[in-house]
């Protein structure tokens, strides 16, 4: 195979020498391209940015306005000797792999991605290349969802179970991204549906583009959703005193490391339900099938175990450090999801802003 | 199966004790009897022997699913839970059908026990393909041994009483003893009146202690409160009833056959009455350590040399039963002056009352508390004057006072995660005290930290990991924390060549380096010293 790396791992992030720019740089850097608009993903602080089209709105609230450019899904740009373009990752509202071709290579770096259904953003497009650059978060068989129309009538029917007991019912979620998908989701007809604020200031992007979303209210209607509504609120919200304005409150967290019990309980959660935007052990498998890349590269969760078996099934597949030092649990990139939630991300471009030992989970 | 399995997830995820009691209520008020028996079978605790070990369940799954062992070996160890484990990653049943609980106790598992490896596979591969994966969790559980339901035996007995109308400490207490798990037997046990037959060794539920929050002065007078030793041996009631006798200990199992001298020594109690003591190893006037008496734990058949090399006593301090008569709601005082006046007339080297220590202040006492561990005791007991005997851990009128424990300073060299609520998370570890220039592992300890530091030192795990050894991770020799433990005695099992008694983390030296944690030496020193005292007050 071609010698010469199109991508390697370097201090600020993944660095493409050939075409002069980095992949979710955790550092400030001359020309970012994001694969989407997580905290830990999409930091501050860099000259330029180049996103997917319809990531743009969310990437600025991210990132900065006036930096951030987009490029609609498909679509080429030439950048230094390479040839760059976005394609539908299926994670949130503008997420994308990154193709680059270069000389005949192809590399394409998937960001995060999920193959099952969701309203909020574009499905994901298996894209062919002879690298690919694979998240595995949940590469493990103890990891596969049922389909969302089973967790969405679960989670509606928690919530009528707390209203039949006059309870509010709190569900934690990641600000961007997952609880625009579960506003989406749930049966709008149950109750009234209230948002924290970190939830609330993403809707605007996602109204604008074209996600039929329901009404919802702010905190300062507290009153009207006490005993009978549904509030969606980031997972710091857990154990804060902003959640005394509800009255008697039932908990519960979306998230796919709601798979396995120990997870829900540690946390003191009367719920979980297992909703991820990540692909599971069949969706990783089938995605990777799909490119037909023959060299896989992970990132990410569960990287070790996906290469082993990967090697078992013939590829050439390593792991690739990008930072994520968190050995497969997963807490590393729940508190990266946490503090996305929080717009704290904000605050993290620093020289020290890689995400190795986050602050520990909210109780 | 379905009820049942939607019981257990809603008392796994509810974390108010009224929506527990809802839903066993619920429970109770809709299956059919034959269920219930066995469903009430396994909330008290009563869970079925293993059937099928985790491991070889998790070998037949991974055939199942078409997995590689190794990669069912990475998912259990994220997951914790090997029940859980097989549940998730086992195909979508082939034929789904409603099975009743009964059904699966009688037909699925209680037959295992008599079939070869093969037969045992294809029944569990035939359940398998009938039961859903959310009940598939309960079988395992059930499988396995590891039933177990985060329900307190006296919240399963509230909802029954609720259920049946009969007030709980019946129910709690018919729930004891002996009871055939059919229709029949449950509805005995929430029958109104009390036209059961009564099991002759049925032993009533224990009343248990909390260790004292403050100083004892917060208690009130001194006057207000019998003091006795805090005895470290095994809780037990001793039941003499219908011509025999039997023992109970607090774990609720019978052991009547592991105390073959204590069964003889109680043929001369008078019929119809149930002691609550402690069964102690016993030497001269004083209790041997305890280890001693585990010696003599988990036979069938105790050997005559043993019986001689351990001798046993039981060292009474209540009456629960006296000329068949529930004696639970007398006063302490005038149970206690029965039980006198009862072991008068009995053989001192075998049954004893426990004495009170009749000093007057709240201090006088502090002093004698100090001498517990030259005694071979575990501190002491405080009983309010006048109290009835209480089922379970109520509070208010017995306290354990207990005596500090001991300490040492340790370095944290390997770590495994733990299990269940802890799954994933790095959580028991091994301490280690040096010999020389080496670290010698001394004691595994699991509690004692708080949420926030189990996440600090998880992440330290991670980045300061030497070796993995399977689950195990071998760490760089940086944390010092100081270990409580209650004994140490010796142990030709352990490297080291001691064992910690109940040792547990007591907090976090960040302020001191490990070159400056404690050495086996020390330890040696300490068990030493003990030794001394305790062979002199034997001797005294």
């Amino acid at each position: 195979m071609a010698g010469e790396a199109l991508l390697v791992s370097t201090r600020e992030g993944l660095w493409c020498p050939a075409g002069g720019f980095h992949i979710d740089p955790w550092r400030p850097v001359a020309r970012a391209v994001l694969t989407h608009a997580h905290a830990d993903h999409a930091r501050p602080g860099s000259a330029t940015y180049l996103t997917a089209a319809p990531g743009v709105a969310v990437a600025a609230l991210r990132v900065g306005a006036a930096a951030v450019s987009g490029l609609s899904y498909g679509e080429r740009v030439t950048l230094g000797d390479v040839q760059v373009s976005f394609h539908p990752s299926g994670h949130l509202l503008g997420s994308a792999q990154v193709r680059i071709e270069h000389r005949g290579q192809v590399w394409v770096v998937s960001g995060d991605y999920k193959t099952g259904p969701d309203p909020t953003c574009a499905p994901l497009e298996p894209v062919r290349c002879h690298v690919f650059i694979s998240e595995s978060t949940f590469a493990l068989p103890i990891y596969r969802w049922a389909p969302p129309a089973e967790l969405f009538a679960e989670i509606d029917a928690w919530w009528r179970a707390n209203q039949a007991r006059e309870r509010t019912s709190v569900l934690f979620a990641y600000a961007l991204g997952k609880a625009q998908r579960i506003l989406a989701g749930v049966d709008a007809g149950i109750g009234p549906l209230l948002v924290h604020g970190a939830v609330a200031r993403f809707l605007p992007a996602y109204r604008a583009a074209g996600c039929a979303l329901p009404e919802v209210v702010g905190s300062e209607a507290a009153a009207s959703v006490r005993g009978r509504g549904l509030v969606l609120a980031p997972p710091s919200a857990a154990g804060s005193p902003w959640l005394r304005r509800f009255g008697t409150i039932s908990t519960a967290f979306a998230s796919g490391w709601m798979q396995v019990r120990g997870n829900r309980r540690r946390r003191n959660l009367d719920r979980g339900f297992a909703l991820s935007d990540h692909a599971d052990w069949n969706g990783l498998i089938e995605v990777i099938r799909a490119t037909g890349a023959a060299r896989v590269l992970l990132t990410h969760g569960q990287a070790p175990t996906l290469e082993r078996w990967l090697r078992e099934q013939g590829f050439d597949a390593e792991l690739l450090h990008v930072g994520f030092d968190d050995d497969g649990d997963g807490e590393a990139l729940i508190e990266a999801e946490l503090e996305a939630a929080d717009g704290a991300g904000a605050q993290s471009a620093t020289a020290a802003g890689r995400v190795v030992h986050p602050s520990p989970a909210p109780a | 199966m379905q009820r049942f399995t939607r019981l257990f997830l809603d008392l796994d995820a509810s974390t108010r004790t009224v929506d527990k009691v809802a839903s066993l209520v619920g429970y109770f008020t809709d299956a059919p009897p034959a269920d219930a028996a066995w469903a009430l079978r396994f909330l008290s605790g009563r869970r079925p022997a293993r059937a099928v070990s985790g491991r070889l369940l998790l070998r037949w799954a991974a055939a199942a699913a078409g997995l590689a062992d190794w990669l069912v070996e990475e998912c259990y160890h994220r997951v914790g839970d090997l029940a859980e484990t097989v549940a998730l990653l086992l195909p979508a049943p082939a034929a789904p059908r409603p099975l009743a609980l009964a059904e699966v106790v009688r037909e699925r598992l209680l037959p295992l026990a008599g079939l070869d490896e093969s037969q045992r596979r294809a029944l569990v591969e035939r359940t398998w393909g009938e039961l859903d994966a959310r009940a598939r969790l309960v079988y395992h559980k059930l499988l396995t041994g590891e039933f177990r339901l985060g329900v307190a035996k006296n919240l399963v007995a509230r909802a029954l009483a609720q259920v049946a109308g009969v007030p709980s400490a019946v129910i709690a207490h018919r729930l004891l003893g002996e009871w055939t798990p059919d229709a029949e037997g449950y509805l005995n046990i929430i029958a109104t009146s009390a036209g059961h037959a009564a099991d002759p060794a049925r032993p009533y539920p224990f009343s248990l202690a909390h260790p004292l929050p403050g100083a004892p002065e917060e208690l009130g007078p001194r006057a207000d409160w019998q003091a006795e030793w805090k005895w470290d041996g095994i809780r037990a009631q001793l039941i003499r009833r219908s011509g025999t006798a039997a023992l109970w200990s607090r774990g609720e199992d019978l052991v009547t056959a592991q105390f073959p001298e204590l069964i003889v020594a109680a043929a001369a109690l008078p019929d119809g009455c149930v002691l609550d003591g402690e069964i102690l190893a016993w030497q001269g006037e004083r209790p041997r350590p305890f280890a001693d008496l585990q010696r003599r734990l988990g036979r069938v058949h105790v050997p005559a040399n043993l019986q001689a090399e351990v001798p046993l006593l039981f060292m009474a301090y209540d009456l629960l039963e006296w000329q068949g008569v529930d004696q639970r709601a007398r006063p302490l005082d005038a149970r206690r002056e029965t039980l006198a006046a009862l072991l008068a007339t009995q053989d001192p080297t075998r049954l004893r009352l426990s004495p009170t220590l009749d000093v007057t202040t709240w201090d006088e006492l502090a002093i004698q508390r100090q001498q517990a561990r030259d005694l071979g005791v575990e501190g002491l007991m405080l009983k309010r004057h006048g109290s009835p005997y209480r089922v379970g851990r109520v509070v208010g009128d017995w306290w354990k006072w207990k005596i500090d424990p001991m300490h040492v300073d340790a370095v944290m060299v390997y770590a495994q995660y733990g299990h269940g609520q802890r799954a994933g998370l790095y959580t028991d570890y091994t301490f280690a005290l040096w010999d020389g220039p080496a670290l010698v592992p001394i004691a595994k300890a699991y509690s004692g930290l708080s949420k926030d530091e189990i996440a600090e030192v998880d992440r330290f795990v991670r980045a300061h990991t030497l070796e993995k050894f399977g689950p195990v991770r071998q760490v760089q020799p940086k944390l010092v924390f100081e270990l409580a433990f209650e004994g140490v005695q010796v142990s030709p099992r352990h490297k080291s060549g001691l064992a910690l008694r109940f040792p547990r983390m007591a907090r976090w030296r960040r302020d001191k380096p490990p070159a400056e944690a404690d050495t086996l030496a020390g330890l040696q020193t300490l068990l030493a010293s003990l030794q001394r005292a305790g062979h002199q007050a034997g001797t005294a």
